[in-house]
């Protein structure tokens, strides 16, 4: 076997962007922010953040408009819910084939 | 809850004594009185269990040491079986000693939690007094409960007496710390949970040389957080620090290989245990006047003390026959149990329990491991005692003679090859 556990012989892990592997790959939509909504980047102060403390994966940086880690986004979607701006829409991945190209 | 690895609970653990109604020495005790002393003479640390007959006065016995003192455990009283097993694998992945016991429809209701304690790798010492399962409701013996919780993954040792149930609590809890299973000690409800036996009570300075301080695998640290079996996928993944992390079937075969590789620990546990305290649990099982028979009974539990005298009866008569009881069911011992079984001439197997549209759960392993060891014996499944009917030597004795003699007769058929034989059913 050329896999390795954890130093366990059991299945752990620790909290950790990324623990659960790169759960980007599970996404169908993905979160797209409207900056003129985002009450963060339109003070331009640390306010608000509930997209950032919501995200199960740690996806999101904590900055005014913090980008979000494709990687490990798995487009829950949690982030456009708990907006209270509004300012995070989710769009099909499938749709949106010329903002992949650009990633 | 204090962890076992620090110097003062070692040092607690180290100057205990026994009970004292029950000093080291010779006893008259029933099965629950035994598996309840094993219990606290291995300094057991937490003990949560529901109440169910014909289990319950081993907790009764367990809450009674508690109560007075004698035992610093944490009694923990729940409402389910199910909450019960919770609470186990909530203590053992702190760190303590536990121990719980149950019977039947509780083990049943346990199933979920017996998946979770062994594929978390606790090792978890469980009394099952073997109880028929309902419907219809019984609360007699056999062995249904324990069969059907064949593939939880737990090692499942049969006790043929009550110097076995104390002396097999005893090393489980060894082979369990030493290979991170939880062990279920099985033994017959009634026949031997409510009947008192002759035995003795070793002293707990001597256990507590045999069986270390408990060493969990995993510990538990505040300053480095961990989740204890997370989602885990199909396929080995990376973790944050880049690591390859194994999938589900990877984890499945350590567990597995580590119940194969218990096979070895029970029967080195057992020989030390001979060494220290002058007596042998059967190791993963036992033989009985094996060397020149031609016919032999397999059976595992309390049936198998009751064969020898069948044994006996039918020795008398010249009929070459044999017993060997099953100790060890999982891990099952195929290849020393094939390599015993090598040159007899006709197998019997008595199950008190079935696994319903075929036959019973030891006949089928016996053959397996008679096919893959290339023996062509012929192997008959007797299913007998079900929900408490009893069972009487006389009756095994005149089956076993027939049997031999239809087979001497070339007389055995399909019919009584391939459907298994009802001994005493009176339908």
């Amino acid at each position: 076997m050329n896999t390795r556990d954890c130093g366990h012989i059991i299945s752990g892990s620790s909290p950790a962007k990324g623990e659960a592997g790169k759960t980007g790959e599970w996404r169908t939509q993905r979160p797209v922010l409207n900056r003129e909504k985002c009450l963060a980047v339109k003070a331009n102060k640390d306010i608000c953040y509930q997209c950032w403390a919501f995200c199960p994966e740690c996806a999101i940086e904590r900055k005014p408009g913090g980008p979000v880690d494709l990687t490990y986004c798995k487009g829950c979607g949690i982030c456009a819910q708990i907006c209270p701006a509004d300012a995070i829409q989710m769009e099909n991945e499938y749709d949106s084939s010329e903002q992949r190209k650009n990633d | 809850m204090t962890v076992l690895n620090n110097e003062k609970t070692i040092s607690i653990y180290n100057n205990s004594s026994n009970p004292k109604a029950y000093p080291p020495g010779k006893h008259v005790l029933t099965g629950n009185q035994s598996a309840a002393i094993g219990a606290f003479l291995c300094g057991v640390q937490v003990i949560a269990a529901y109440p169910i007959t014909p289990q319950s006065p081993v907790v009764e016995e367990l809450s009674k040491f508690v109560e007075d003192g004698e035992l610093s455990a944490e009694f923990v009283p729940v409402e389910s079986e199910h909450s019960a097993m919770g609470v186990c694998i909530g203590a053992s992945i702190a760190g303590a000693r536990v121990f719980t016991a149950t019977s039947a429809n509780g083990l049943a209701y346990m199933c979920e939690q017996l998946h979770w304690a062994s594929g978390s790798r606790l090792p978890i010492v469980m009394g099952c007094v073997n109880r028929a399962m309902a419907a219809p409701w019984s609360v007699l013996n056999d062995q249904q409960d324990s069969m059907s919780q064949r593939d939880a993954g737990w090692i499942q040792l049969f006790c043929r007496d009550n110097q076995e149930i104390i002396d097999t609590v005893i090393q489980a809890y060894r082979i369990a710390e030493k290979v991170y299973l939880p062990v279920m000690v099985c033994y017959d409800g009634y026949i031997l949970s409510h009947t008192v036996m002759p035995l003795e009570v070793p002293d707990e300075n001597k256990v507590k040389k045999f069986l270390p301080p408990y060493i969990p695998h995993t510990p538990i640290d505040i300053n480095n957080p961990v989740n204890i079996n997370p989602v885990t996928l199909g396929e080995p993944r990376y973790n944050a620090n880049g690591v390859l992390c194994h999938g589900y079937m990877e984890h499945k075969y350590l567990h597995h290989k580590a119940l194969r590789d218990s096979l070895n620990i029970i029967e080195e546990v057992d020989s030390e245990y001979k060494d220290t305290f002058g007596r042998s649990a059967g190791g993963l099982f036992s033989l009985y006047k094996t060397d020149d028979a031609e016919v032999v009974i397999v059976c595992a539990g309390s049936l198998s003390k009751m064969n020898i005298l069948v044994v006996d009866m039918l020795r008398e008569q010249n009929i070459p026959i044999g017993l060997v009881s099953l100790r060890s069911y999982r891990p099952f011992p195929n290849q020393k149990l094939s390599a015993a079984l090598k040159n007899k001439k006709l197998i019997l197997t008595i199950d008190k329990s079935l696994s319903y549209g075929y036959q019973g759960p030891i006949c089928i392993d016996v053959k397996s491991c008679l096919f893959e060891a290339g023996i062509s014996s012929i192997v008959i499944s007797f299913i007998a005692g079900l929900g408490g009917r009893d069972i009487k030597p006389y009756e095994i004795a005149e089956t076993a003679y027939d049997y031999w003699n239809k087979f001497l007769n070339n007389e055995l058929n399909s019919e009584n090859i391939y459907e298994s034989q009802w001994i005493n059913c009176k339908y």
